[in-house]
């Protein structure tokens, strides 16, 4: 398909690029970015006046439970989910089963990815053989299947010294190391944010210590092995603050935080929702401040959701039984539009950290509208009104804490490759 | 005034009138258990259950004595005997208990919140027994009616609770209740088992010593240990904690001269309290226990609708 988008208002990072602009995509491809442009025969026009049109967002964390948990999700349903929350590619996690640990699994979510998915699928493989945390996965055979980076997501590499040698390694093969930074043995039974709302709840906590401990071991780690590390999720006045005087001296750390960390507080767990239950946990108003400020800054390098499909019966249950995480990628827009218009970030700045750093990071050639470009472009009706109902979502499970919520903002347009897959 | 609670979750959800309410219920129903026929057919017809998914002697045999007193029919299910083990939900366990008609569910359960969970689930009153480290409302209300009998009232009563607090149901409920009765309460207990913002639930101080939390004091409540989980990492040793969280006549004397002793049980002697305390005249530890079934009379009677007591 061959597009015009007219009179956008194009946000591209990449390129200082913010003013009304027209772009023609032919073959899957961005032609040229300009003012008044002619719209070729055989062109579909997409009017965006009024409307946002930045490079196709990325979300860097997500579930998609494809292969082994497709009850929760699959890799058809999650990209559904996916387009109709403006991202054209997302990075899925490999904490399947079986895990992602060898070229055969990335190779099956890679092709299932091609002929089933609307949007770019990049597998994220393990960095130890099962997420087992006792030895090194084949970073070069996953990286050479089509792995954009490594994590034992779900759980940290418990031992140091195999985080130590996953860094060197992962360094050589050319492949980013994502953290997962939790200290288990802190963590204990914790269900939840330690704080006044545990207590009050009679349940067990989990100290913010436990995250800002493991965050300071892989900056430290990072720093000694002279390798790159991104931390995923952070949700900490603490965490922030480690890669932020980390960064000051020049190690290479980077890292992500979550719509839920800068949105919600442990309040939201009262009542026992476990629709608020989540690894890390939702904290308190002094970590949400340090979120925002820590997007503000730039410190926080990256929003990604942590997409977490659950099956109702798997949250359907009392607190302490309820499996962690939310779905996430259909409220990730217009909870992070917020940001604007609370004066955190400017839009090039959500440009950035919803496309251009992702892309980046992962080391992908997206994030940007430059000619020559593959074309992956998202269309924004900022002001759009909507509510969060739980039977419009994509996703084939519904576990979300913002159900019922009116928010503002929507991708109205999603495409991936110049093929529009999603339109509002 | 009426009761219009369907369930007794918890005593944060209860008013001053409400825990006056089921007190006074409670004092007046006491004199059936001092009956040669201990029996009033206040409750005839109705069905409670009694579905303990944690080991429990006497709270379970007080809920079942106070249904029967009351002649209430009666049902006891433990969790290792039940489906539980057969891998049933709470959710469905609850549907096919409430397929045979129950008016009240006491339950208890060791993950905080399963009551709240069941009694958005349920038709039928559900009664807290005690949810793991939130509530056990009934263990709170019979606490209150001691002191109240002891004292004539509970405003302005200084009540000092020791030992474990972050692992205590026992404590929250009687922080809710006896703060939301005007009483104020001291806390004590090493700083591995005090929750961060315990004294924000209410009129609530914490001590670094458990004398200063004793001095003057009305009631000294001391809390159970337990033996089998907090010996790993939260205290150095039991005759440690003995010697500086465990009453003795030394510390008791600090307390009122009045002063009463208080337990939720079962005790650890040597640990918590000592011998000569635990069954000194100041002790109050078998009229808790008394005290247990008149309360739970009242709960059970006052979320049926509370029909006249003949």
């Amino acid at each position: 398909m061959n597009l015009l988008i007219k009179g956008g208002r194009v946000i591209d990072p990449s390129q200082g690029i913010d003013e009304t602009m027209d772009i023609l995509i032919a073959d899957g491809v961005i032609l040229e970015l300009g003012k008044g442009l002619g719209s070729p025969e055989g062109f579909q026009v997409i009017d965006a006046s009024g409307l946002l049109v930045t490079p196709g967002l990325i979300d860097m964390h997500v579930h998609l439970r494809d292969p082994g948990l497709e009850y929760k999700e699959d890799i058809a349903t999650g990209s559904r989910a996916a387009a109709a929350g403006g991202f054209t590619s997302v990075a899925c996690m490999p904490n399947t089963s079986p895990v992602i640990d060898n070229k055969a699994v990335a190779s099956y979510v890679v092709n299932k990815a091609m002929s089933e998915a609307l949007v770019n699928v990049f597998p994220v493989g393990a960095i130890t053989k099962g997420s087992k945390g006792e030895s090194l996965a084949e970073m070069g055979d996953l990286k050479e299947a089509g792995c954009v980076a490594v994590s034992d997501d779900g759980k940290p590499v418990c031992s140091t010294e195999l985080m130590r040698r996953a860094l060197e390694y992962a360094k050589g093969v050319g492949i980013t190391v994502i953290s997962h930074s939790e200290d288990l043995a802190l963590v204990g039974e914790g269900v939840m944010n330690e704080g006044f709302v545990s207590t009050e709840l009679g349940l067990k906590g989990i100290p913010w210590a436990a995250e800002d401990i493991a965050v300071a071991r892989e900056v430290y780690l990072a720093e000694f092995a002279g390798a790159p590390v991104h931390i995923a999720h952070i949700s900490t006045v603490g965490s922030a603050r480690i890669i932020r005087n980390a960064k000051a001296r020049g190690v290479k750390v980077t890292c992500e935080t979550a719509p839920h960390y800068f949105t919600l507080t442990d309040e939201a767990v009262r009542g026992y929702n476990t629709n608020a239950k989540m690894n890390p946990p939702l904290r308190s108003d002094a970590d949400v401040a340090a979120m925002k400020a820590g997007l503000a800054d730039g410190t926080i390098d990256a929003i990604a959701t942590d997409h977490a499909p659950h099956h109702l019966d798997e949250k359907d249950v009392e607190f302490n039984l309820a499996l962690n995480g939310i779905v996430g990628l259909e409220t990730s827009l217009p909870l992070s539009l917020k940001l604007v218009e609370e004066g955190v970030l400017d839009l090039k700045g959500l440009v950035s950290v919803m496309s251009c750093n992702p892309a980046k990071i992962l080391g992908i050639d997206r994030g940007t509208l430059r000619a020559g470009a593959v074309a992956d472009v998202t269309i924004i009706d900022p002001a759009k009104e909507w509510d969060v109902d739980a039977a419009k979502l994509e996703s084939k499970s519904k576990n979300s804490p913002f159900i019922g919520w009116k928010v503002k903002g929507k991708a109205v347009y999603t495409v991936v490759k110049g093929q529009v897959v999603y339109q509002a | 005034m009426g009761f219009r609670h369907k369930d007794i979750i918890a005593l944060k959800d209860l008013n001053k009138e409400e825990i006056q309410l089921l007190l006074d219920t409670a004092d007046s129903l006491s004199e059936i258990n001092r009956r040669d026929i201990k029996k009033v057919p206040t409750l005839r017809g109705k069905t409670v259950i009694n579905l303990f998914y944690e080991a429990s002697t006497r709270t379970r045999t007080s809920f079942e004595i106070a249904a029967k007193r009351l002649s209430a029919d009666a049902v006891n299910i433990t969790a290792s005997t039940s489906s539980v083990t057969k891998g049933e939900t709470l959710s469905d366990t609850a549907n096919n208990l409430l397929a045979m008609k129950p008016d009240i569910i006491v339950m208890r359960h060791s993950i905080s919140g399963a009551h709240e969970y069941l009694a958005k689930r349920v038709s039928c009153s559900v009664i807290n027994a005690g949810d793991g480290a939130h509530e056990h409302p009934s263990q709170g209300l019979l606490d209150m009616l001691t002191m109240r009998q002891k004292f004539g009232k509970l405003e302005g009563l200084k009540v000092a609770i020791v030992g474990d607090i972050t692992h205590s149901r026992v404590a929250r409920s009687d922080i809710y209740g006896l703060t939301t009765m005007g009483a104020h309460v001291f806390l004590a207990g090493p700083p591995t088992m005090m929750p961060i913002g315990i004294e924000r639930l209410g009129n609530v101080t914490v001590c670094k010593d458990m004398r200063e939390a004793v001095d003057q004091a009305d009631v000294v409540m001391m809390l159970r240990i337990q033996l089998e989980r907090q010996g790993k990492t939260l205290l150095p040793s039991m005759r440690e904690y003995a010697r500086y969280f465990g009453l003795n006549p030394a510390v008791l004397a600090l307390a009122k001269k009045d002063a009463i002793v208080m337990h939720p049980g079962p005790i650890n002697r040597g640990v918590e309290l000592s011998s000569f305390v635990a069954d000194c005249d100041q002790s109050h530890i078998l009229k808790q226990v008394e005290n247990g079934v008149a309360v739970r009379m009242a709960m059970l009677y006052h979320v049926c609708g509370g029909e006249p007591v003949e």
